[in-house]
């Protein structure tokens, strides 16, 4: 019997031949994430660092970009904190404010790597199944004895199988996609599980497979996977990373999953998650017209070129309306780059929008773009919980990029195929 | 002993809002916000030894630990869910925390109901019913029993030192 994806690589870095679902291994992360957190991470194990020291300097990925710039003294220190941490043991990843958001910057400096293994400070670790690699979150404590040991124990867990069949149509897009199928399992629908997407997965770039594995987690998935293909072959090549850096790791065609899924791509259409609950899906029809007064455009889960590229399509020569504050976050410095060169963010900002540095954002409602009570945000990032932009009595809208620019001119929450057929 | 209950899902958000995330990182710090999106109640009223309820997906979303720092800190005895998001879980052990995965009691709960359990016998009593969960496989345990994973990896580190 053959095994599935997080069999066979869990089963490698644990030295066995062959696992079964539940059983636990000792595991050996080829990289650790860690963000502005590593402050509240190092101040846990003060002692052990000064007697034992790290286990090794090429492990951690340290990447600043929750409250960046600073928003105020403790983050300031925090951050300093962290720097002198770096410089002490000479940690090798370091990626200062202003690089971009944890998650992208593990993709573009190819520390996930197909059939590598990455463990992460934060949910939204599970992005890099989008290259092939096994990536989980783990919480702050847990970051802090790998730091020391690096190693920790994972479960095997069991896998669901979802088939994607036909094409997407125009001005739907791979949010489209991961939140219709969020809204069918539920935010517990694949609790524990490891959930792999195969078949008609070569219509989504690299990009795209990001931001449906970035979404695994609010469906309570340990992580999501796309095997690999030359879809992923390319984009690595892209990144100057030759097939000879990496051993894929892809699931055996007879292997046994716990549920399988199918669905039919081209039946999918835009919708929207409505509050407070990322499984609380609808068809766009159902919300159209709800008035929205800030639109965030960007995140780890929707802020790279081609999410930009739509949107810059829909607002082009396009005022955002007078009552809607149109933010934009870059998923890092590259992309922000390259949205200049491509003239995406002179559209934005011709039509209105605010530029804000890449990191995370208003998304964890810490600064840049909090809300007011009664206010709606439009927002293509994942989560819409009550209180997440920083205020409990504000809601949040959860869509895709195309429906957000659209929605942005409206004022109002708008189906993107409108604009199709202007 | 007070049971404080909730429906599901739950998030890490209605448990500690994101937007304390990061300036309060100690148990002192924590204790006044916890739940504060969820019921503001919890926070001045919870006793050591009371017991949190829950349904599905309990503590789903961030990877944020001050929300099983903050329940363990005020002196919850265990959370009992009909099932728990992954991260917290494995934070709770990380802690010390109990958690219980035992739908079938947390179904049959009704309020005024007495509550005990036993974690050696893996039983949940409500009123004359027990209902049986599963225990802990032996690597976790030892975990937990070392008093969280901080304390564990201590005495990992000197044995290693000692070899």
């Amino acid at each position: 019997m053959g095994m599935t994806f997080a069999e066979k690589i869990l089963a490698k870095y644990g030295g066995e031949k062959k696992v079964v679902p539940g059983q636990i291994l000792t595991i050996k992360p080829d990289h650790l994430l860690m963000h502005d957190n590593t402050a509240p991470i190092i101040s846990k194990i003060q002692p052990e660092l000064k007697e034992y020291g790290i286990f090794s300097r090429t492990l951690p990925v340290i990447v600043l970009d929750h409250v960046i710039p600073a928003s105020a003294e403790k983050n300031a220190l925090q951050h300093k904190q962290i720097r002198e941490f770096v410089k002490k043991y000479r940690i090798k990843h370091f990626f200062d404010v202003g690089y971009g958001v944890c998650h992208q910057i593990i993709l573009e400096k190819g520390l996930a790597l197909p059939g590598t293994v990455v463990l992460g400070s934060d949910s939204h670790t599970c992005s890099y199944g989008a290259i092939g690699a096994f990536s989980s979150g783990i919480d702050r404590t847990e970051a802090a004895a790998l730091l020391l040991t690096g190693e920790t124990w994972l479960k095997v867990p069991q896998s669901i199988k979802i088939t994607l069949k036909g094409q997407l149509q125009r001005m739907v897009t791979a949010k489209d996609v991961i939140l219709s199928i969020i809204g069918d399992v539920s935010a517990s629908g694949a609790d524990y599980c490891s959930v792999e997407f195969h078949e008609n997965r070569n219509q989504f770039s690299v990009e795209e497979r990001f931001t449906i594995a970035n979404m695994g987690v609010e469906m309570g998935a340990k992580n999501a996977v796309f095997p690999v293909d030359d879809v992923t072959i390319k984009y690595l090549k892209s990144i100057g990373i030759s097939k000879s850096k990496y051993t894929s790791i892809n699931p055996d065609n007879n292997a046994t999953y716990d549920r399988e899924l199918t669905y039919n791509l081209t039946r999918i259409g835009p919708v929207i998650a409505v509050p407070h609950s990322v499984d609380k899906v609808k068809p766009i029809k159902e919300v159209e017209g709800i008035e929205i007064q800030q639109c965030l455009l960007g995140t780890c889960t929707n802020g790279r070129l081609s999410d930009f590229q739509i949107a810059a399509k829909i607002l082009k020569g396009k005022t955002v309306h007078p009552n809607v504050r149109l933010l934009i976050l870059p998923a890092s410095r590259r992309i922000y780059l390259d949205a200049l060169k491509e003239g995406f963010i002179k559209t934005f900002m011709e039509a209105g929008g605010t530029i804000l540095p890449p990191g995370c954002g208003p998304c964890l409602g810490a600064h840049q773009g909090v809300l007011a009570p009664g206010e709606r945000c439009l927002s293509t990032s994942n989560r819409n919980f009550k209180g997440r932009m920083g205020c409990n009595e504000a809601e949040i809208y959860l869509a895709s990029p195309a429906t957000v620019a659209i929605s942005a001119i409206h004022g109002r929450i708008t189906d993107p195929r409108k604009e199709v057929r202007k | 002993m007070k049971v404080w209950k909730y429906g599901d899902n739950i998030n890490t958000d209605m448990l500690f809002p994101g937007k304390y995330t990061y300036t309060c990182s100690t148990a002192e710090e924590i204790k006044p916000h916890l739940l504060e999106d969820l019921d503001p109640l919890f926070a001045q009223n919870v006793k050591e030894g009371d017991l949190i309820f829950a349904g599905r997906n309990f503590g789903c979303g961030s990877s944020r630990e001050q929300p099983v720092l903050g329940i363990k800190a005020v002196g919850i005895a265990a959370v009992v869910a009909e099932s728990f998001a992954r991260i917290f879980y494995r934070s709770s052990i990380n802690q010390g925390l109990l958690l219980i995965e035992c739908p079938e009691a947390v179904k049959a709960y009704k309020k005024g109901d007495s509550v005990r359990f036993d974690v050696e016998r893996g039983a949940m009593i409500i009123g004359s019913n027990t209902y049986s969960f599963p225990k802990l496989p032996k690597e976790i345990l030892a975990i937990r029993d070392s008093n969280g994973l901080l304390s564990y990896t201590r005495k990992k580190l000197a044995r290693k030192k000692k070899q």
